[in-house]
């Protein structure tokens, strides 16, 4: 019957063949052809259960709703502004979502937000076409100050953060520094010079060895030997 | 008759060495190099990105965009004029048809993957070593793809079939026919099928099912590239 023809974790290349037999169904970065169930992504395997999805480690962001990004301003309109947002697409941040003061009609806008601030925001909505409504009304979501951005391949911030942000606040504790990790691969660094550096090395090193196991011993390992 | 034995001693159906390399180019979203014998193919790809102008907008799904460019210095000595010509424009044309149907971008309406095919050296076979890299390069870039797309081209120099030309054998003095093929090399769908020269039915199917044969080589390299870069990596 069914039989898997890769096995958890390996590396596959979009035309690889997983399965064949209608036991497995195709998830996310895989499909069926007849009887065979094909990557269509280049990733990891990930298998649960009868259904095999493809971990991609390569691509750009991609908008989900109810991600957390780090957006720059791009544009001022009426009604709100345009946020870049690190994908193909740009997202609007309505004044309304801005924030809970009110903001009379007419208003000039640049006042809350002028051009090339970054922001944390929400995403609330994504159409089919990817129009991308942002929302700043939650706790956390702000305007950022002076600091440092950088952009990581938004496939590692997973990493980056770890389980219930365990590695991010390693580095937060070893720096000093405030950090943000926006799902779309954007870093908002802040402390001091020589301690943003080290967490900018330090980011860069998980990026590059995500696929290492027992990962935050070595960033801790990592982060003691400098300190 | 007279070409009894290939110029640089390969057998008729045997291809030209190969190398090849995925994420050449850091700032790209996803590159690859693609060398076969002589001829030396680097493509960076970029995107989905935001397309401009809008009017080349498509509301309905997200489009490529290839451009195929051979490099001033990459021929036998004579400069080619550089920029655009209607050989390189047809050529990337053709190449955006072989790998269109492997990429699927319904999931980026209005959006561009930008293809970007350099050959710095060149001889003979590069619309197919651009093809090759550029399957190679989208994979990395991580777009959605039903299959890789490799191609290569056979023909005939003289009286004999002969797989991957070069540039010696394309300008045989007895005339040559060049047939460049891509194809999906799962499915063994073909996505490009040109001709220059002539070739009878026969020699055709005969030439294709070599084709095929040279194809799965092809393909492995370009598996074996991509795995090579993310060995060993995982979520």
């Amino acid at each position: 019957m069914g039989e898997l023809l890769v096995k958890e974790k390996d590396i596959v290349v979009p035309g690889d063949e997983l399965a064949t037999g209608m036991d497995f169904l195709p998830d996310s970065g895989a499909y069926r052809d007849n009887d065979k169930i094909i990557a269509t992504r280049l990733g990891v395997v990930g298998v649960n259960g009868r259904a095999i999805r493809i971990i991609p480690l390569s691509g750009k962001y991609i908008p989900k709703k109810g991600d957390t990004i780090i957006g720059k301003v791009i544009d001022v309109t009426f009604t709100g502004w345009r946020i870049d947002t690190n994908s193909a697409y740009s997202a609007m941040l309505s004044s309304k979502d801005a924030t809970t003061r009110f903001i009379n009609r007419g208003a000039d806008l640049t006042q809350y937000f002028n051009f090339g601030d970054y922001i944390v925001a929400k995403i609330i909505t994504v159409t089919s076409q990817k129009l991308i409504d942002l929302t700043m009304k939650a706790p956390g979501l702000r305007k950022l100050g002076e600091g440092r951005v950088i952009t990581v391949n938004p496939n590692k911030v997973p990493r980056i953060i770890g389980k219930n942000g365990s590695m991010v606040s390693l580095i937060k504790e070893a720096t000093g520094c405030t950090i943000i990790v926006g799902q779309n691969g954007i870093v908002w660094l802040s402390g001091a010079p020589e301690k943003e550096l080290l967490a900018v090395n330090t980011i860069r090193m998980i990026e590059k060895n995500a696929h290492v196991s027992g990962l935050t011993e070595k960033v801790s390992e990592f982060l003691s030997k400098v300190n | 008759m007279t070409y009894k034995e290939r110029f640089d001693g390969r057998k008729f159906d045997e291809i030209r060495p190969m190398e090849a390399k995925a994420g050449i180019i850091p700032r790209a979203d996803g590159s690859a190099y693609f060398k076969i014998g002589k001829s030396v193919a680097y493509v960076a790809v970029y995107g989905p990105r935001n397309l401009f102008p809008k009017f080349l907008q498509n509301p309905e799904k997200g489009i490529l965009r290839c451009s195929y460019n051979m490099m001033p210095f990459s021929s036998g000595g004579e400069r080619v004029r550089p920029g655009g010509n209607r050989r390189s424009k047809e050529i990337s044309m053709v190449t955006e048809k072989a790998l269109l149907p492997v990429v699927d971008l319904n999931e980026f309406p209005n959006a561009v993957v930008d293809v970007f095919i350099e050959l710095p050296q060149t001889d003979a076979g590069t619309r197919c070593a651009g093809i090759c890299a550029a399957a190679i390069a989208l994979a990395d870039a991580g777009i959605s793809m039903r299959d890789l797309v490799a191609a290569v081209s056979v023909g005939k120099v003289d009286d004999k079939l002969v797989v991957d030309l070069n540039y010696d054998e394309e300008a045989h003095e007895a005339g040559s026919t060049d047939m460049p093929v891509a194809m999906m090399p799962r499915t063994g769908q073909i996505s490009l099928l040109q001709m220059d020269g002539d070739l009878s039915k026969e020699e055709i199917n005969k030439c294709l099912q070599m084709a095929t044969k040279a194809l799965r080589q092809i393909y492995e390299v370009q598996k074996k590239a991509l795995k090579h870069k993310y060995e060993g990596e995982s979520i």
